[in-house]
């Protein structure tokens, strides 16, 4: 029988595979940022360990980071970033600082260099590891445990998930993006439908996108409770890759691409699960509620807890709207915000810069709005096409590279009340600031808001 | 990490869904680089309306918390085991877990126990029609017991072995250096590295 691309990837990383245990598998490339490594390198400390590849890790600051320049006001932020910056030294660890041109998110940088590829395996202590799946990589989120077991062993011990085909049938229409795609597809499934599984994002609609619009999908897998998601690599992989920093160059590129080529689910292979979703149905998606999966068409309205049969739903969208200070009925472009961001790992790459651009060209913020690059190299890039002169001109604040808005860890935060829309992931309770309330959005959708200040997509303007 | 066989205390019931990582352990808490005094920072905006259940006297010093599905879903961030842990949880009752949030817990010793909702919808009831109820979790029997109520468990033999013992993971992985050693050695030769 046919193997899907997740039991290829798996099968040619086992080190070790006994009866009754978990297989143990080797690490290709370990992400390390400020937040999640601290107790891992103290636990290396205190029993003597040393990291055993420090050649396949690669470490930046992102979370904690001011997206203005300067340097970090508060003080326990600023002492995580410098504890890296020691544990980095230390330990003989390639290290991107605030400032360095290197510098960014660090699902954006990995792909940006070139060393995230199709068929490895990659972990970072952050869940959004997934992400690095848009290259037919296979690529988790680990706890500080695991971090500090992938320094001291480049392995990690682990059972194989089960395998889950999301189908996309049909194409995109115009207008509906990556981000509308992966918000439709969390609703269908649910935050929960995807725990065990390793999702596969196939079809028309997952063949058509770029590698932007891929990392875009692949990194909310989580939000659908599947650890990883994976699209298999193709020509447009190929060409995203050739030429990078760290990918293959010369006889050893066409031996990469060969083997990169046989990295596809075979016809006979069969998958645990499979979801079928039709692409060309799809219309611009947006949050209401407090989890990834409260999501609805931007033309429909709040919905009604009523309208929910299972009770637990039922309960968790009523504490939703209380939380959301929302009112079931109520048209969602109907909803006013106070901000808007664009960026984070989910959508903080040029071309989604340019995405928010093409909307802002020409027209006038109402809302405070925050435009922050995943990368320096995407700020330099965007700035060598002139994109922050469109956002100034438009009233946006352009900002530094990192996390920012993302998370309620560094300066740029909500405020108890206030209300976003985000082309972050996560819209849970005060994610982005303690009673802040956040609306997950695509580039285009906030870019339009921006404009509007409600809820609002660039073909209302 | 601390050893797991069999622990009995009293249980608090948590009755919302998609209790994500976030909620146990909002990220300003995340700046710390030490591993202690998480147990401040759990559930801490919940915290703050004096109606939460962790507020309610009755269940003071619980050592077991009775979830409503998708318990520690979300971001990676182990903070949230250590919060649960040195807020004085042993044990997390729940019919879904995220799943690196239930790897984290069995690296740390915090024991995530997945029961069918209708089982922990009933635990919950009785908890809350008695605080005081004592409630044993048997990682032995694989059981989870509370008065006449028995209810087993699965969980697999090696995870459920390494908690027993309490063994250390990266230990145990140590025990093969030779077979990783013969794994490098065959690598494909274009790998990158980030020198
Ligand atoms: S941008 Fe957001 S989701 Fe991505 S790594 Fe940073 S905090 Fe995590």
């Amino acid at each position: 029988m046919g193997r899907t691309l997740a039991e290829k990837v798996w099968e040619q990383h086992v080190v070790r595979r006994a009866e009754g245990e978990p297989d143990l598998l080797y690490i290709d490339l370990h992400l390390v940022h400020e937040v999640t490594s601290p107790q891992a390198f103290d636990g290396l400390r205190l029993s003597g360990r040393t990291v055993r590849r420090p050649d396949l890790t690669i470490a930046t600051e992102d979370h904690n980071v001011p997206t203005v320049l300067g340097p970090i006001a508060d003080v326990v932020s600023r002492t995580q970033v410098e504890t890296l910056r020691k544990n980095t030294a230390e330990f003989g660890i390639r290290l991107h600082p605030m400032g360095d041109a290197g510098q960014g998110v660090v699902h954006i940088i990995g792909p940006q260099f070139g060393l995230t590829q199709p068929g490895m395996t990659v972990v970072c202590g952050d869940s959004h590891t997934s992400t690095h799946g848009a290259f037919g990589a296979l690529a988790f989120g680990i706890g500080t445990s695991e971090v500090e077991h992938v320094l001291a062993t480049q392995t990690l011990p682990a059972y194989r998930p089960k395998t889950m085909a999301v189908e996309v049938k049909g194409a995109l229409p115009y207008g509906v993006t990556a981000k509308d795609l992966i918000l439709a597809i969390i609703a269908q499934i649910g935050t929960g439908g995807g725990q065990g599984y390793i999702v596969e994002y196939r079809g028309e609609a997952v063949r058509a996108l770029s590698m932007e619009g891929r990392m875009t999908v692949c990194n909310m897998s989580i939000e659908a409770g599947a650890r990883a998601g994976m699209i298999a690599p193709d020509e447009t992989t190929f060409e995203y890759l050739r030429g990078r920093p760290h990918a293959p160059s010369g006889a050893a590129w066409d031996e990469a691409v060969e083997y990169w080529k046989t990295l596809r689910t075979d016809d006979d292979a069969v998958f645990d699960k499979v979801v079928e979703i039709d692409a060309s149905t799809l219309t611009p998606f947006v949050t209401w509620g407090t989890n990834p999966g409260q999501g609805a068409p931007l033309g429909s309205a709040v919905p009604s807890p009523e309208q929910f049969a299972d009770p637990v739903e039922r309960a968790a969208a009523e504490r939703a709207l209380d939380y959301m200070g929302l009112s079931a009925g109520t048209r969602l472009r109907d909803i006013q915000v106070d901000t808007v961001f664009v960026g984070s790992c989910t959508n903080g790459r040029l071309e989604d810069l340019r995405a928010a651009a093409e909307v802002l060209r020409g027209r006038t913020v109402v809302t405070r709005t925050l435009i922050v690059p995943g990368s320096m190299q995407v700020k330099a890039d965007a700035e060598a096409e002139g994109l922050h002169e469109v956002f100034k001109a438009a009233g946006a604040e352009w900002r530094e590279a990192g996390c920012s808005m993302c998370l309620g860890m560094n300066p740029d935060t909500l405020k108890p009340g206030e209300r976003s829309a985000s082309t972050s992931n996560r819209n849970f309770e005060g994610r982005q600031g303690k009673g802040g309330r956040t609306h997950l959005v695509s580039p285009q959708v906030a870019a339009a808001t921006a404009v509007t200040g409600r809820l609002a997509a660039p073909a209302d303007l | 990490m601390d050893a797991f066989t069999t622990h009995t205390g009293r249980a608090v019931p948590l009755r919302r869904s998609n209790v994500d990582t976030d909620q146990i352990i909002p990220a300003v808490w995340l700046k710390q680089v030490s591993r202690t005094g998480f147990d401040k920072g759990l559930f801490s905006a919940w915290r703050e309306d004096p109606s939460f259940v962790l507020n309610d006297p009755a269940y003071a010093g619980a050592s077991v918390l009775i979830s409503g599905p998708d318990f520690g879903t979300g971001s990676s961030r182990e903070h949230a085991v250590w919060a649960l842990q040195q807020y004085g949880f042993r044990a997390v009752i729940s019919s879904r877990f995220g799943d690196i949030f239930r790897n984290n817990s069995t690296k740390m010793g915090l024991l995530p126990v997945v029961l069918p909702e209708a089982v922990v919808e009933d635990l919950q009831a009785k908890v809350e029609a008695d605080p005081a109820a004592e409630l044993t979790v048997d990682l032995v029997e694989k059981q989870v017991r509370l008065g006449d109520v028995v209810a087993p468990f699965e969980i697999d033999d090696y995870t459920r072995w390494r908690l027993m013992e309490g063994l250390d993971d990266i230990g145990l992985t140590l025990r093969h250096a030779e077979d990783i050693d013969q794994y490098e050695n065959g690598r494909q030769p274009w790998l990158p590295t980030t020198v």
